[in-house]
């Protein structure tokens, strides 16, 4: 059976100012959505929000995963079910070993129930399967000794998220502009790596501004957002149109959400 | 301060307690002269107040000495589990327990080489125009302050290694101090001197055999590090919190010579460590590594001095301190450079972790320098834990708990790095762990 994650009716504010107004939303396993829309959209927050971040307060409507509600849960319980989010901006855990930090994390989404102290994967196992992955992703071995994202380029901390989702094998991945701030080069290693990963198990969202992950990943879906609304879905060639022409006519098409587009941009700069 | 703090803490061992001691001492006169010389400062030093910049951050109020004597028999003496012991092999082990030996060992390869290890009461004894010299007029001087005179006129039992020219102890040496008895008092000794050339290593940790017992340590640390020689000293203070540390510590390091010393404050109700790092030889280096993880209501306070007293020496000191529940960590240092210490590089940093909104860290570094072609640096940072990097973890699958034990090792990682010893990387590691606890960690 497809998994489903299922978005209805969802609004999320941030403090009190409220960013999402209404967002609906179906992701089957092994279907590609592209989210795409100007700066204060709300795109960001849609995924911090699916992802479970305690900043961003669902105020009304509801997020399923194959008919769980998942709303009011922990971003731990989220990742256990099978979502994943690959961040814009990767933190840093200083003095975390990558190799360490996902062990845990593959042993936990592997194995929901398990509590802190019970067994970790077996460390032969584990070795092998992250160095075929980084392998795979044209990543040097030595990586996996090095602290998570601590002095890390912009470049390697995006391709260190694109090894957590090929080693975590999410059912949902969600993508926050994992494109953003690279060079060609990097954006190519990473639009190949995710066109590796992405397959029938996977459910992937993918929110960019640019075109050349979506090459890699062709969407079966592009929904356009604007004010914290998706106002218009459509297939890859939405996509293509608005790389080409930008969003003038969407806005056009759609005056009052553009007006609060505009409001909520102001509000968060 | 109120007057109240000031009479209580003026209230020390009186001359009774003091002589019904000695007579529990079966000791040479010489020995005997220097801990009726050492009571008499200490009597004297009990009227005057504590150094206000050492000690006005740190609260003894609640500090009472009667509550606390030594140990005039050796208790019956059986095994008392140590975190470092039976994970490595050492060269040599000692143990102590209230303030008396319970054994102690050195392999004979080392016994060869003229390696001294063992009972430092029985040593100076046995060596006393060797080691005379240096007990407790090298590094820590008598009158420091009321705490080293208490212990000068008090100290039993206590860690002796001496290591000949040239002679390198390649296995680790392991000290094991323990407290047992209810109401003990404990003031033993750790003195290490390295001759020229010598390099060891001495792991030691403090512990006691049950949670409920309270007690008091008044201790010394001296270690004296010759030309040329390295000498690598851990201290793992792991007492139960019912314990008062005081501790007067010193490394005096000698030409060409390193030190590297690594403090851990993991136990204790109450710890104050002054520690002194005296580069006395040109080109002498010393790093400084401190581990700090405080709970409950624990407060624990070092007061560190790097003085370089003479040209191109070079010390680095990172204490990194974690914070939980109500603890407080206080941290003063200090880099004192001499006018003849030029092309002098000093540096120390300390890093604070909070756990709690409740939890008071106070670190203060300073510089003092007189030299005028030196380079001398420093820093202090205090941080709650960053949610960020609790959601980061949470969003791959680790709960609050295990992203915070995550991010709480990183933190002390950084340290572990400085210490080449893996059963004390692997050790420290584990105490923390443990210390953090599956359980009682606050959100």
């Amino acid at each position: 059976m497809n998994s489903l994650l299922k978005i209805t009716d969802l609004h999320v504010s941030v403090g009190e100012t409220p960013i999402l107004r209404g967002v609906t939303m179906e992701i089957r396993q092994g279907e590609i959505h592209a989210l795409m829309g100007p700066n204060g959209s709300g795109k960001s927050t849609l995924a911090y929000a699916l992802a479970g971040h305690p900043n961003y307060t669902v105020t009304n409507g509801s997020i399923e995963i194959d008919g769980v509600n998942v709303t009011e849960m922990e971003a731990d319980e989220r990742a256990r079910l099978g979502l994943f989010l690959a961040f814009q901006y990767p933190v840093v855990i200083p003095g975390v070993k990558v190799a360490d930090f996902l062990r845990h994390a593959v042993s936990n989404v592997r194995n929901p129930e398990r509590k802190e102290g019970e067994g970790l994967i077996g460390m032969r196992e584990f070795r092998k399967e992250i160095r075929d992955r980084m392998t795979e992703l044209g990543m040097d071995h030595e990586f996996a000794r090095r602290y998570l994202n601590e002095g890390f380029s912009g470049g390697e901390k995006k391709r260190m998220e694109i090894l957590q989702l090929a080693m975590l094998q999410p059912r949902f991945a969600i993508l926050d502009e994992t494109d953003s701030g690279l060079d060609s080069d990097a954006v190519r290693v990473v639009s190949e790596g995710l066109a590796k990963l992405s397959g029938p198990q996977m459910g992937v969202l993918i929110i960019t501004h640019h075109e050349r992950l979506l090459e890699f990943n062709p969407p079966q879906f592009t929904h356009v957002m604007l004010g914290g609304r998706i106002v218009e879905t459509g297939d890859s060639s939405l996509a293509h149109e608005l790389h080409a022409n930008g969003y003038a006519d969407v806005r056009a098409r759609h005056p009052q959400a553009a007006a609060e587009n505009i409001q909520a941009e102001a509000a968060t700069a | 301060m109120a007057t109240a703090t000031a009479d209580i803490l003026r209230v020390g061992y009186d001359s009774e307690v003091f002589e019904n001691f000695l007579r529990s001492r079966r000791e040479p006169q010489w020995m005997t002269e220097a801990r009726r010389a050492a009571f008499e400062i200490y009597q004297s030093l009990l009227e005057t107040d504590l150094d206000p910049e050492e000690f006005k951050r740190l609260d003894l109020r609640a500090f009472n000495a009667a509550k606390y004597r030594p140990a005039l028999v050796a208790s019956q003496s059986e095994e008392v589990s140590a975190l470092l012991s039976d994970k490595t092999e050492f060269g040599g082990t000692i143990a102590h327990v209230d303030g008396y030996v319970t054994g102690s060992r050195l392999s004979a390869e080392l016994a060869a080489t003229g390696v001294l290890f063992g009972d430092l009461q029985s040593l100076l004894e046995s060596h006393r125009e060797l080691l005379e010299p240096y007990f407790l007029k090298k590094a820590v001087r008598v009158d420091a302050d009321r705490f080293a005179a208490w212990h000068a006129a008090f100290w039993t039992g206590g860690t002796l290694l001496y290591v000949p020219r040239n002679v390198e102890v390649s296995l680790p040496l392991h000290s094991l101090i323990a407290h047992r008895q209810d109401g003990i008092a404990d003031f033993s000794h750790t003195l290490i001197i390295l001759e020229d050339g010598a390099r060891a290593t001495l792991l030691e940790e403090t512990t006691s055999v049950t949670p409920e017992t309270a007690g008091l340590h008044v201790g010394c640390v001296e270690l004296i590090v010759g030309r040329n020689a390295c000498l690598r000293y851990v201290q793992l203070q792991n007492w139960n919190q019912k314990t008062w540390h005081f501790a007067h510590q010193a490394g005096n390091v000698d030409a060409n010579a390193s030190l590297q010393w690594t403090v851990v404050g993991l136990g204790s109700r109450v710890a104050h460590i002054h520690q002194d790092i005296n580069l006395d030889g040109r080109a002498s280096t010393a790093e400084v590594n401190g581990v700090t993880f405080a709970s409950d209501r624990q407060k624990i306070s070092y007061y560190t001095q790097q003085h370089h007293r003479q040209q191109g020496t070079h010390s680095d000191l990172l204490y990194r301190e974690v914070l939980r529940d109500d603890s407080r960590v206080i941290w003063r240092g200090m880099i004192k450079v001499d006018k003849v210490a030029q092309q002098t590089d000093g540096y120390q940093r300390s890093d604070a972790l909070m756990l709690s909104e409740t939890a008071r860290c106070d670190s203060i570094p300073g510089l003092e320098i007189e030299a005028d072609d030196v380079r001398c640096t420093h820093g202090a940072t205090t941080g709650q834990v960053d949610r960020e990097q609790i959601f980061y973890c949470m969003s791959r699958g680790m709960t609050r708990k295990e992203a915070m034990h995550m991010i709480v090792e990183g933190f002390f990682q950084t340290v572990y790095d400085r210490i080449p010893i893996e059963v004390v990387r692997e050790t420290l590691s584990r105490t923390v762990q443990s210390k953090l606890g599956f359980e009682t960690i606050s959100q």
